[in-house]
């Protein structure tokens, strides 16, 4: 007839996943402070999916299920937005949960695009997550430069400097344009002409993505930042612009 | 960058509230007067990474006042919820990427394509790379019948300026406008 009664509390005193994030995050992420009322989940996209949603992924973490928190394949479908920790009155960091439990899998046991976007990204001097490399990229955007000044008479000045010294901004570039649509540089290239900005592309850490960030692998991610960092310095600008 | 104690020489700021500051400053001369009898509707996807990450509100606006100005205040639909409420379209975190997590990515996207669906607009202009490929796929793959588009598009769209090779996102309907 009866069930066994469920025991809660743990008999031993070694520390679960939540408390182990909660070590690292600054005022432990407030992981601990969730009222349950469920403004995250309600306004999170990612509800339902897999069984999960954020406030059931905290109780569940709070409650020490350590495996079936960090196992679920919930934690690659939540985008890490933000969103639930905007709606909360609590200011729970959720996503660093997430962030913390994507890193505790196997770093080849983690989504294979992400990780190899991560991989490329280290292997490329541009950091470009398509495998780009930065001679590559330079041609294609003289290519393309040439094309635009030849074919449109309005635009037979159209400028583009690369590793330009003393540039004041550094614009990045999603490695998805060189590759795979070049002629969308065009109008990008073309507003910064009309308001005579003074900008550069860089070969070295040109590519605006940084998957080793999604893929919670903090030293490659770091590695990718001071790698961009530095091009930035280098050249000397002022503004690491973004074109998104 | 903070992450790793990184102090940086310079400032991280993102083109979007550069567009507006031109276009104040009249130095980008956009226009919206051929939109005026087409009456073609826009919307906008907040990019979480921009909006709600990194600058809030302000570039929200920033974002919307580029707009109006290019294609009319009178096309513009907002979604909703929008700016730091709006909702994270399914293409971030590496989602897109996510080898396997293909069916999970169109599930949660179908919040964003009912967001664009009740706007009734004909364009999303998504301003970020990851929104405009997956609202590009939601439209697809559910047919939405909207366009997704890069905001350099339409900028340029409306200066006149927009080669023909440029077009790859745009529908029928403005294949043809300022060539």
């Amino acid at each position: 007839m009866s069930q066994n009664a469920l025991k809660i509390g743990r008999g031993d005193k070694k520390s679960t996943f939540m408390e182990k994030v909660m070590e690292i995050l600054p005022e432990g992420g407030n992981l601990n402070l969730c009222l349950t009322c469920g403004a995250c989940s309600s306004g999170c996209p990612a509800s339902g999916i897999e069984g999960m949603d954020p406030r059931k992924f905290l109780r569940m973490a709070a409650l020490g299920l350590d495996e079936e928190v960090t196992k679920s394949g919930w934690v690659w479908c939540c985008t890490q937005c933000r969103r639930c920790v905007h709606a909360c009155p609590m200011n729970i960091d959720i996503p660093r949960l997430v962030y913390y439990a994507r890193q505790s899998w196997p770093r080849e046991e983690r989504p294979k695009g992400i990780r190899g976007s991560c991989d490329m990204a280290l292997k490329t001097e541009g950091n470009s997550a398509m495998g780009a490399n930065s001679e590559d990229f330079k041609f294609v955007v003289e290519d393309v430069l040439e094309e635009v000044r030849e074919t449109q008479p309005k635009f037979k000045d159209l400028q583009v400097s690369i590793n330009r010294k003393g540039a004041k901004y550094f614009l990045n570039q999603n490695s998805r344009e060189p590759v795979t649509e070049p002629d969308e540089m065009v109008p990008l290239w073309k507003i910064l002409h009309t308001v005579g900005a003074d900008w550069t592309y860089s070969t070295q850490g040109w590519a605006a993505e940084n998957y080793c960030m999604f893929l919670s692998d903090d030293e490659a991610w770091e590695k990718i930042v001071r790698n961009k960092v530095e091009a930035v310095e280098k050249l000397g600008c002022k503004v690491w612009l973004n074109t998104e | 960058m903070r992450k790793f104690n990184i102090t940086p020489s310079f400032e991280v700021k993102s083109i979007i509230q550069l567009y507006a500051k031109w276009i104040r400053e009249g130095r980008l001369p956009v226009s919206s007067d051929w939109n005026k009898d087409l009456k073609v509707k826009f919307t906008v996807q907040d990019p979480c990474q921009l909006v709600r990450k990194s600058f809030g509100d302000p570039v929200a606006d920033d974002l919307r006042f580029v707009i109006k100005a290019c294609v009319g205040e009178e096309n513009f639909v907002d979604m909703y919820p929008n700016k730091s409420n709006n909702f994270c379209c399914g293409g971030g975190g590496g989602f897109l990427q996510a080898t396997g997590f293909q069916e999970q990515r169109r599930q949660y996207g179908k919040v964003k394509l009912n967001q664009i669906l009740e706007t009734g607009a004909q364009y999303c202009i998504t301003p970020c790379h990851n929104c405009h490929s997956q609202i590009h796929d939601l439209s697809e793959y559910y047919e939405g019948g909207f366009h997704a588009v890069h905001l350099w598009t339409i900028i340029c769209l409306s200066m006149g300026v927009l080669g023909e090779n440029e077009r790859e996102y745009l529908g029928d309907d403005l294949r043809e406008i300022g060539l």
